[in-house]
């Protein structure tokens, strides 16, 4: 009867979706992180060829819808003979899809850095890959931040058309529990919860960086 | 598909297209005055900002339509689907888009701002002579990217009645009873309105390197 009461009695379903949520989240971060660093060096540094070549399947990737992705990563790809279960495949195309976002993030805020700081490095004789490390990626990771968690937020958003693809998120739970118990409202304001309690995690490690921002850079 | 029924989606492609376009017309220039607020921290409309951004950017974007819709009536705000609609489209956007403004504001160089202050030059001055034309040609791509997920946003539109590509498409399936058409119709408009932008940043960004020489590392 009262919705909000069953949504407690099924707290183990929301759990268990917003526990699917955050593994996949913070799966896909793990590996987009890191892939999109590299594609904005690739897409900084390298010859003309493989450059344009990177950057048409980032440019192709943002136009994909990602429902359309996904659907293509989860239903298309057994034919090729790649059998993926619903995680795996939510996971492939929600890294895929957000890395080439992160691309166009991290090239932007490599372009960012100023301009003396990267001519003093190499008059000091570093290399290119101490060029990246030492001297642009901590200042990107910090000038860069809130665009970082932009994308972070639309990830989590994004997680939730995986549903479509049967993986049992948050908003899956959310339905499943609507659906068997007839409750519309409550079980969503619930779900609706819970995704802003993960936007708000995110933001609060922006204010982190900013944070860092502040006592370097004044 | 008969050629009524892609007229159809086609009107819709219309509708899609204009909302896209009014609200990026509204949200980029909203997102960057928020983030002008917020940078320079005026006491409380800061503070105050912080947090309608914060809950805008985590509510799912549907949730944000309904509540636009059905919610704002009862606070005296009544509005038909189409203003409606732009309006959840702008507030989605602008807060985004803030953040992207937000970020390039802090990176911009302290010392061509204090040199440009010292010459004598306004506040004002300094913004629109020095800092505004750096930052949006640097911030080009993040923004594009911003205004491409504003597209992808617009199908949620349609739960509030507004006939754009999506709910023409799944009319069109309705009636024919064969749904798959219409939805891959709909898709390659999709593809080829986002297309069109994503192309337009390339052409600009090459544009700009020629004229301000190449801006990598």
């Amino acid at each position: 009867m009262n919705g909000f009461q069953v949504v407690w009695e099924n707290r183990d379903v929301f759990l268990w979706g917003a526990g699917n949520t955050v593994s996949l989240v913070l799966g896909c971060l793990l590996l987009s992180l890191p892939l999109g660093v590299l594609a904005a060096v690739v897409l900084t540094e390298a010859a003309a060829p493989l450059r344009r070549l990177l950057a048409e399947l980032v440019d192709l990737l943002r136009c994909v819808p990602f429902l359309l992705l996904a659907y293509v990563v989860y239903y298309g790809l057994p034919e090729l003979g790649l059998r993926l279960d619903s995680w795996w495949a939510g996971l492939v195309s929600l890294t895929v899809y957000t890395t080439a976002y992160l691309a166009e993030i991290f090239r932007s805020a490599f372009r960012a850095v100023a301009k003396d700081n990267i001519e003093a490095a190499q008059a000091f004789g570093l290399s290119r890959s101490l060029l990246y490390r030492r001297i642009i990626l901590p200042q990107v990771a910090i000038t860069a931040a809130p665009m970082i968690g932009n994308q972070i937020i639309t990830t989590i958003r994004d997680s939730a058309l995986l549903m479509i693809i049967t993986v049992q998120e948050l908003t899956f739970a959310a339905n499943f529990v609507s659906a068997n118990h007839f409750t519309p409202f409550a079980p969503f304001a619930a779900a609706v919860g819970l995704y802003l309690l993960l936007s708000f995690l995110v933001e609060a490690g922006v204010r982190r960086m900013e944070r860092v921002r502040m006592v370097r850079y004044g | 598909m008969t050629w009524p029924a892609i007229r159809t989606i086609l009107d819709g492609a219309v509708v899609t297209a204009a909302l896209a376009a009014v609200s990026i017309l509204l949200s980029l220039p909203l997102g960057l005055l928020i983030a002008l607020l917020r940078w320079r921290r005026v006491p409380v409309v800061a503070g105050l900002l912080a947090t309608v951004v914060s809950v805008v950017r985590a509510t799912p974007f549907v949730t944000l339509v309904l509540f636009v819709y059905f919610i704002l009536p009862s606070a005296g705000l009544e509005l038909d689907p189409v203003p409606a609609a732009i309006l959840a489209l702008t507030l989605n956007t602008a807060a985004f888009s803030s953040e992207i403004w937000r970020s390039a504001l802090q990176s911009f160089p302290r010392d061509q701002r204090e040199a440009a202050l010292a010459f004598g030059l306004s506040e004002a001055g300094t913004f629109t002579r020095i800092v505004f034309p750096q930052i949006w040609r640097a911030n080009l791509g993040p923004l594009v990217s911003e205004v491409t997920i504003l597209l992808k946003c617009t199908p949620a539109v349609a739960v509030i009645g507004v006939v754009e590509i999506t709910r023409a498409a799944s009319r069109v399936g309705a009636e024919t009873y064969e749904p798959l058409p219409p939805f891959l119709v709909a898709t390659l408009i999709y593809t080829a309105l986002i297309a069109a932008i994503v192309r337009g940043q390339r052409v600009l960004e090459r544009r700009i390197a020629r004229r301000f020489g190449a801006v990598s590392p």
